[in-house]
């Protein structure tokens, strides 16, 4: 870890730890205290806390991994053919606005400004770099995209007749490495959450058809006074 | 519409809220006419089940008259009377599927939460059981909104009455899975059941169904003990004699070859486990105290099964794994799949074989329900089992 984001959780971990031990309230000792022990510990390692506390993957190039599962009772060639028409990505991916595709291989992707960049908008162009029918398709930013990402989908059948497993691996450099992506979480811009979102959405969809919700029904918060 | 609502720790209330709506094509409304208080409510009212929010309408058993249903519901109809499992299931995922309804994949809209704190796939939804389960509104009310209506309304079309029936909704499914997943051997297996609640009723008198040599209760509340000896079970106070030393002298120094723990995350007890489950609940530590689940494990006879319908919701301390492992010890546990048991089951009542509202104690209308709350709670009044009429 770089030597300015060591020392700054060293200090930030004393601190806690110090004003833990102060506190009057025990369960405020042993929570502040911990967490301030704890960051103070990962600072004297030398360990990335910020991405290895947080659970946030990279791989060697500093760039940030999120992946996930999810097993729909579908075929593999039904849920394929959905991915593979770009367009439809965006009711997919809830991170991604828009999909145009431009020609066999060439597509135009927009999301909305995360942290870190200026306008209401970032697109970049992306390149299929894999279209295995009813298996697998992959994907990667062109050179020049002001956010490098890449990804693949992959449809296997899973095992006991219970339709397919649906692997997503998406890669990004996002900006101000792993401090940016923590600042992103905490903004709630979450990918790997994101990701288990969009999937979970994906699979309900496919096997209900809607989504369950509780938007709107009856509680002691709304307004009092319904007829009775 | 009237309704019980939760208010925060402690606080539970009547309150005039809006009518439940149709929220989505196969949604149901439901005309609620008789609604239980369940133990379960118990640890919602005493805070021991994280994400209730004020405001949230408590309520899982409860049964009534269909009044609407949305323009994707097929079976159900209008005027029909029906009982509801207490949870909420799909019926067309993998587990739904396989008669695993209590894991359904996809009736929790909050499965992020439930991710977070149980890991792998989400759990499923529950009416009336905080934003954890889905934060579906309960039944405690006038009316409810009944989702997944195909899969969850069930016809009651015979005459039994309301007090009959209503049971199918959790606490007599719930019994009956604890000592079915004991797999009884019969004529030959003693079952010691923890806890002579309703759940514990059901449970003793399910063990006795499944052919049961012999059920044994404990529990240290009289009214209780005497509900389970009337059924012609041995029992035991706990708080009269050592429970472990009774239950081997009980069954020729074996221990019983399954035991139920039918009590949960707020067992009460004595001696240093218990006071340390006490202090770290209060400090949440742990949510969670074990003293009946730790006699569970230990009274149990090698080879045998402790079967778990009382709910825990976090982490626990102490638990002697080491007796479970080294006695080769089935655990089994769970959310009950209650639309698996609630045809056979009512097959038994309507067959005469039990008549469920033998554990009503407390009949009132549901504007009585916050002080029945403490009446269960406490365990005052010879209170075992509360019934609300919505309408009365
Ligand atoms: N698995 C499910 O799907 C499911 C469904 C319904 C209820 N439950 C759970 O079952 C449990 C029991 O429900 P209930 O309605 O019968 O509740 P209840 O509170 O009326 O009964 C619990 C009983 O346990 C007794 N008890 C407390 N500590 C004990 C100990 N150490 N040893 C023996 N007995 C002890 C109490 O005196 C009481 O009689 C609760 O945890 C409830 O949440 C689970
Ligand atoms: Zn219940
Ligand atoms: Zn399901």
């Amino acid at each position: 870890m770089p030597t300015a984001e060591r020392a700054m959780f060293g200090v930030t971990g004393i601190f806690l730890l110090t004003v833990g031990l102060r506190s009057g309230s025990p369960f405020h000792k042993l929570a502040v205290g911990a967490l301030g022990a704890g960051l103070a510990a990962l600072a004297l390692s030398g360990r990335s806390p910020v991405a290895t506390a947080l659970k946030i993957r990279q791989n060697e190039d500093g760039e940030i991994l999120v992946s996930d599962a999810v097993t729909i009772g579908k075929s593999a060639d039904e849920l394929y053919a959905i991915w593979r028409k770009l367009e439809n990505l965006p009711s997919l991916m809830k991170h991604l606005e828009r999909v145009e595709v431009l020609d066999e291989r060439r597509s135009r992707w927009t999301v909305k400004a995360p942290l870190g960049y200026s306008g209401g908008e970032v697109s970049w162009e992306a390149e299929l770099t894999a279209d295995e029918p009813g298996q697998r398709i992959a994907w990667q930013s062109l050179r020049g995209a002001q956010i490098e990402n890449s990804g693949e989908v992959l449809f296997h059948a899973a095992p006991g007749d219970r339709g397919t497993e649906v692997v997503v691996r998406l890669t990004y450099r996002p900006p101000g490495g792993s401090a940016g992506a923590l600042i992103a979480r905490i903004a709630g811009q979450e990918p790997s959450q994101q990701l288990r979102d969009d999937l979970m959405r994906f699979k309900r969809e496919q096997e209900l058809g809607y989504h369950p919700t509780t938007e709107g029904q009856s509680s002691g918060r709304v307004s009092k006074g319904g007829k009775a | 519409m009237k309704a019980i609502i939760w208010q925060g720790t402690n606080h539970v209330g009547v309150e005039t809220v809006p009518d439940p709506t149709l929220l989505l094509p196969t949604d149901a409304i439901v005309r609620v006419t008789s609604t239980a208080i369940c133990g379960s409510d118990l640890h919602l009212l005493d805070g021991y089940i994280p994400s209730m929010e004020r405001g949230d309408i408590l309520g899982h058993e409860f049964m009534g008259e269909v009044v609407e249903v949305g323009p994707g519901v097929k079976k159900v109809r209008v005027g029909e009377r029906v009982i509801m499992p207490f949870n909420l299931a799909c019926g067309v995922c993998d587990p739904c599927q396989r008669g695993m309804f209590s894991a359904c994949d996809n009736s929790n809209p909050n499965h992020r939460m439930a991710e977070a704190l149980y890991g792998a796939t989400s759990a499923s939804g529950l009416f009336g059981y905080s934003h954890l389960f889905g934060g579906y509104a309960g039944g405690q009310a006038q009316f409810v909104r009944v989702p997944f209506a195909d899969v969850s309304c069930f016809a009651i079309e015979s005459d039994l009455r309301d007090d009959q029936v209503l049971f199918l909704t959790d606490i007599f499914p719930t019994g009956y899975q604890a000592a079915e997943n004991c797999a009884i051997i019969p004529g030959r297996d003693v079952v010691a059941v923890f806890g002579a609640g309703p759940v514990g009723q059901f449970a003793l008198r399910s063990a006795q169904m499944l052919g049961a040599a012999e059920v044994i209760v404990v529990d240290r509340v009289p009214e209780r003990l005497r509900l389970a000896e009337a059924a012609g079970a041995r029992t035991i106070n706990y708080e009269e004699t050592d429970v472990l030393v009774a239950l081997r002298e009980a069954t020729g120094g074996r221990g019983p070859d399954h035991v139920i723990d039918a009590v949960g995350l707020e067992a009460h007890g004595h001696g240093p486990g218990a006071l340390l489950d006490t202090a770290e609940q209060k400090l949440r530590l742990s949510f969670d105290r074990i003293t009946a689940l730790r006699w569970a494990i230990l009274s149990c006879a090698k080879g045998g099964t402790v079967s778990m319908p009382g709910v825990y919701g976090g982490l626990v301390d102490k638990l002697p794994l080491g007796a479970a492992f080294n006695k080769g010890l089935t655990l089994k546990m769970g959310q009950t799949h209650t639309h698996r048991y609630v045809r056979p089951l009512l097959k038994r009542i309507q067959e005469g074989q039990i008549d469920p509202s033998f554990v009503i104690t407390h009949r009132a209308p549901l504007s009585k329900g916050p002080e029945l709350y403490k009446t269960f709670r406490e365990k005052h009044d010879g209170c075992i089992k509360v019934v609300l009429d919505p309408w009365a």
